[in-house]
Formats: C-alpha cells, structure tokens, sequence
C-alpha cells in the first residue's frame, strides 16, 4: 500500500527558499503566485492490511523522523489504487 | 584529559578539532568511529562539523541513529561535558539533546567567513575560562545555521541563560547586521539545562592558532580542561 507524506515548514516559520521561487515566478511574469511553501515529498510502500493501517504506519514515521516538529508539519495521503496493483 | 571526537560518515572538521585538542593544547584526543558504542573512558566528547550522513533528510538527522549516540546520550545525562559543533550543533538538536531547529540561513548564501561571537555565560564546561566582554573572533561555515525555536522555548532559553553565545559586531553589539544567518535572538550557541551540553554553529577548532588568523577558538578547549581538572563535571559513571 502507498503512503504520501508531504512535509512543509509550519506557516509560522519563515521559508526563505519559498519566498525566493516565488520571486522567480514573478520575474517570469506570474505576478498572480502570491506565496510559495517548499516541502519534501516521500512515497512509503508499506504492507498493511487496511488504508488505516498504512496512514497510522506512515504518520508515526513521519511524527518520528521524515518531519521535525520544531519546525515542520505533515499531510498524508494513502493512495488505494497503488494497493490494487500490488494486489493483482 | 582525554577528549573523545566523534567521526559520522562526512565528518570533516574531526582532525581539526583533534588537532586543537591534542597538537595545540597538549591533551590527548581520540576520534571514535559512529559505529563503534564506547567513548571509551573520555573526559569530553566533541561531535564536530561536517555533513553528517551526507546531510539527507535533514542536517543531523540521521546521526542520532549512529550506534555511538547511545552512549554520548548516557555520558551526557550522566553530566558530562558535550560540544557540538556546527553540524554538531545540528545533531544534538536533531537527537533532541538541545531544543530548537536549524532552518536555511535567511538569505539562503553558505556563509564562510570570520565573525563576532560575544560569550554570554561562563558556567558551562566550554566557557568556563571566556570573557564575556571582549568578543571571540571565530569562523562560520554553514547553510543552515539560521537557529529557531517556538517562541515559548525561546522565552524559557533566555530566562535559564541557555543562550550562551551570540553574534555581535566588533564592538560587541548583537546587532542584525552582526547576525549571519537570521538565528532568532543572534543566537549563535546553547546549552542544555543541565549546562553540560552545549551547542554552536562557529567553529571555535578552526581558530586555535594565529597562524590561521585567530587563536580566539582555543578557550572554548581550555575550558573544558580546566572543567574537567577542577571536577566541575561530575561524571556519575
């Protein structure tokens, strides 16, 4: 079953590298990008019985390591068809 | 004394600061391989700068997995004395020893160059011999050194005087213009509650003799010798 974590930094953390894409954008012309948030992106493939198995597996893993809570926060998403395929 | 310099898969300021320790000071320091578990009867232990595991993840976040920080943990709630350094600094916030979090500097340049450093508590085993008048001249080389911490954490740090270095200008004056990387406060360096872990981004190793433009850094090592002679860190093994 995948997992995607996104990780960003908290809105109450100042995001330097954001802020510079997003002045890159306007010099390209996209003065309608109002805000950039850089984050990382991870795809976990856990075996789990259950999408809820998996998001638990990959929120402890990301509580634990793939984000720092000092600074950074979560979302996942548990992607039900990469678990057919894995099925089949 | 003996000092123990922890050497992660791209360390690159071990030798230096085994240098510092052992060549200039005249103490014997050995470096400790990340996979070993002992820090084998040392005094002090030294994590140094560098790119720890090739800095993935995030700076210092996979050192605290090394087999060795185990034991540096142990040392250190014992009351031994510990320094980060640099990427040091990033582990032992990364391993929860420090609170806080590094971000990219604020201006998002790798910052290599001397700056002001004013030492602002003497009771830890790293500053016992500083002054905190005469600002130390010390180098930074880092990209992410930019210190943050909830502002409750940052609160609680200045009332315990956990804030024990910051970046001020020749004069002394902790001044924006005087911080390199954006760190809340100036903050260039702390220490745990205990006061026997402390933290900071400038490499005091590379500043030991005035051959390489500064011998300010030494103190930082004279102090933990001094420390550790007059039993100020009891060590309960």
């Amino acid at each position: 079953m995948r997992a995607r974590v996104f990780v960003t930094l908290k809105p109450s953390v100042f995001d330097p590298q954001g802020t510079t894409v997003a002045e890159a954008l306007h010099t390209l012309g996209y003065a309608n990008v109002k805000d950039v948030r850089q984050g990382k992106y991870f795809e976990l493939d856990i075996d789990a019985a259950s999408p809820a198995e998996a998001e638990r597996v990959a929120a402890e893993a990301a509580a634990k390591l793939l984000a720092n809570p000092v600074i950074e926060s979560y979302r996942i998403e548990v992607d039900a068809a990469a678990h057919a395929e894995m099925v089949r | 004394m003996k000092f123990a310099v922890v050497v992660f898969p791209g360390s690159n300021c071990d030798h230096d600061a085994q240098y510092a320790t052992e060549h200039v000071l005249g103490q014997q320091a050995e470096l400790i391989w990340h996979k070993d578990t002992s820090l084998r009867g040392a005094d002090a232990v030294i994590l140094p700068g560098g790119f720890a595991h090739g800095d993935y993840l995030r700076t210092g976040a996979i050192a605290r997995f090394s087999p060795i920080m185990q034991d540096v943990k142990r040392f250190a709630d014992a009351g031994g004395p510990v320094l980060g350094i640099c990427n040091g600094f990033q582990v032992l916030l990364e391993a929860g020893m420090l609170p806080g979090a590094m971000l990219r500097n604020a201006n998002l340049h790798f910052h290599c160059e001397h700056v002001h450093v004013r030492v602002e508590q003497t009771d830890t085993p790293f500053t016992r011999a500083c002054s905190t008048v005469r600002p130390l001249k010390i180098p930074v080389a880092h990209g992410e050194g930019n210190y943050y911490a909830e502002p409750d954490v940052l609160a609680r740090l200045e009332q315990n005087r956990q804030v024990i270095f910051r970046y001020v200008d020749a004069a002394g004056q902790a001044t924006p213009a005087a911080n390199p990387n954006g760190s809340l406060n100036n903050i260039a360096g702390i220490c745990n509650e205990g006061r026997n872990v402390v933290g900071l981004m400038p490499h005091p190793e590379r500043a030991c003799e005035l051959a390489v433009g500064s011998a300010d850094g030494l103190v930082l090592f004279e102090s933990a010798v001094r420390a550790v002679s007059e039993g100020a860190c009891a060590i309960s093994r």
